[in-house]
């Protein structure tokens, strides 16, 4: 063979590589935004086909917990939104039988149940807390929810607001949380409800929170999920 | 494995090189695919890790490391993730393809290391790193590129594994159990990338190394005149 053959087999080798041009459509701005949301929508649906709703999130010993003066507070806004925890109560709307504002006592009054689990953070960080509360599956039977919906939408008095399927929501330790360590919420860990979602990554456990919808369609999926994070973050 | 030579004739002198046909097709491909998605996997991890630059308690925090952002990718956390979430589908689709092309294809004898090359390794080293002489060879990888190689695939396979550790604790709790609990998970994958940064330093040291026909080889699949080709 001689050089000008080979240099044509070579050119021909090459071109071979051209299909990894396409990546560059990433490093195109108006094309960047749009295939990101595709591949963690695409992260999203593999969270949802890997969720199991039976697997329980490990529990830990009291040995092992954190202390509750270094759980970390966190929130959008503001540490504390001045509930008035007198008046307070869970507007229930949507695909249920009996819609209506609960009060913390209709709540307290369905079994409690208490767990030791982790809570982990989006920023890599993780505390082990005790949190005490109703079954959210159990508050949904409660109130007659449609169990052909598909989520459940929360709004905070802090403005905050999130979703969930209804695999998680109705997941063993999915929380409508009112006690931590054994104690009632404090204003800054989101009195008087809050949820808690052991099987789900931080900001999907909205504190204060003061409306609960059930629907067939997410029309308002969360505050930091409009920032661009992701919408299931199951763990 | 039979690797294919070629003879190429020089037009002006008449002088005649042998080429060795040393990478297919796929092995090209996916190292470059892999190349650009270990480039965002890392840029992006890092932005990631600036977050919560730490591997102890959230109170009090004690930062490792202050990561500057201009070393990173995604600009703000939530940014990060997306381009985390979206790419590594993209490296494990290679990661996968690339595997299974080796082992159906039989191409693996290339590059894993075995047994019978363990008493190449030092001989090697002792050339590259203390200008001892250099032992011949008649293959397209030596001892210790081979092992180079071989580690950095299971580097790529433990990166997989730890992140998924990091990412769904709880779905695969026995794989953050295997690694010591979701603690250490974060610190294995966190540890492997820097694992990988340093193959990847060496690895263009080496291809700087070694010349231009080595590196046109990964694009083309063909080197001339290979140093292994004795006549």
């Amino acid at each position: 063979m001689d050089e000008k053959q080979f240099k044509k087999l070579n050119r021909r080798e090459l071109l071979k590589l051209t299909p990894l041009v396409a990546l560059g459509a990433f490093a195109l701005p108006p094309l960047r935004e749009p295939l990101l949301m595709k591949g963690l929508a695409f992260s999203d649906w593999a969270s949802g086909k890997l969720f199991r709703p039976g697997h329980l999130a490990t529990t830990f010993c009291d040995s092992d917990l954190t202390p509750f003066e270094k759980f970390p507070i966190n929130d959008y806004d503001v540490d504390d939104p001045e509930v008035d925890l007198e008046n307070w109560t869970l507007t229930v709307t949507g695909a249920v039988a009996k819609p209506g504002d609960y009060s913390l006592a209709q709540i307290k009054a369905l079994p409690k149940t208490r767990q030791n689990t982790r809570h982990v953070c989006v920023e890599g960080w993780d505390v082990i807390g005790r949190f005490g509360g109703t079954r959210l599956s159990e508050f949904l039977k409660f109130v007659g929810a449609d169990s052909t919906a598909r989520f459940i939408t929360v709004e905070c008095a802090d403005d905050y607001y999130e979703s969930l399927d209804l695999a998680t929501a109705m997941h063993p330790q999915t929380l409508l949380c009112y006690e931590m360590y054994d104690q009632p919420l404090t204003r800054k860990h989101g009195a008087p409800v809050r949820l808690t979602v052991p099987t789900k990554i931080g900001y999907k456990q909205a504190k204060y929170v003061t409306d609960l919808r059930v629907s067939h369609v997410l029309d308002r999926v969360g505050y930091w999920e409009d920032q661009g994070y992701s919408w299931f973050y199951g763990l | 494995m039979a690797t294919e030579v070629i003879d190429v004739e020089s037009a002006k002198t008449g002088d005649v090189v042998e080429a060795v046909y040393e990478h297919p097709w796929p092995v090209r491909f996916s190292h470059w695919l892999n190349a650009i998605a270990l480039f965002v996997m890392t840029g992006s991890g890092l932005q990631i890790f600036r977050a919560f630059p730490s591997f102890g308690a959230k109170i009090p925090q004690k930062d490792l490391l202050h990561w500057p952002k201009a070393f990173a990718i995604g600009g703000w956390l939530g940014g990060a993730l997306q381009w985390h979430l979206t790419f590594m589908w993209i490296y494990i689709a290679t990661g996968l393809f690339y595997l299974g092309y080796q082992v159906f294809s039989g191409n693996y004898r290339q590059v894993l290391f075995v047994a019978r090359d363990v008493r190449g390794v030092w001989p090697m080293a002792r050339h590259y790193f203390f200008f001892g002489p250099k032992p011949p060879t008649r293959q397209v990888y030596n001892p210790l590129q081979k092992l180079g190689y071989t580690g950095a695939i299971g580097l790529g396979v433990l990166s997989v594994l730890t992140g998924f550790a990091v990412w769904k604790p709880i779905q695969v709790s026995w794989l953050a159990w295997m690694m010591g609990g979701f603690h250490l998970a974060r610190v294995w994958h966190f540890v492997v990338m820097w694992a990988i940064i340093l193959f990847v330093l060496g690895h263009l040291v080496m291809v700087v190394l070694h010349g231009w026909n080595n590196f046109v080889s990964m694009l083309t699949g063909w080197k001339s005149d290979p140093e292994y080709r004795t006549r």
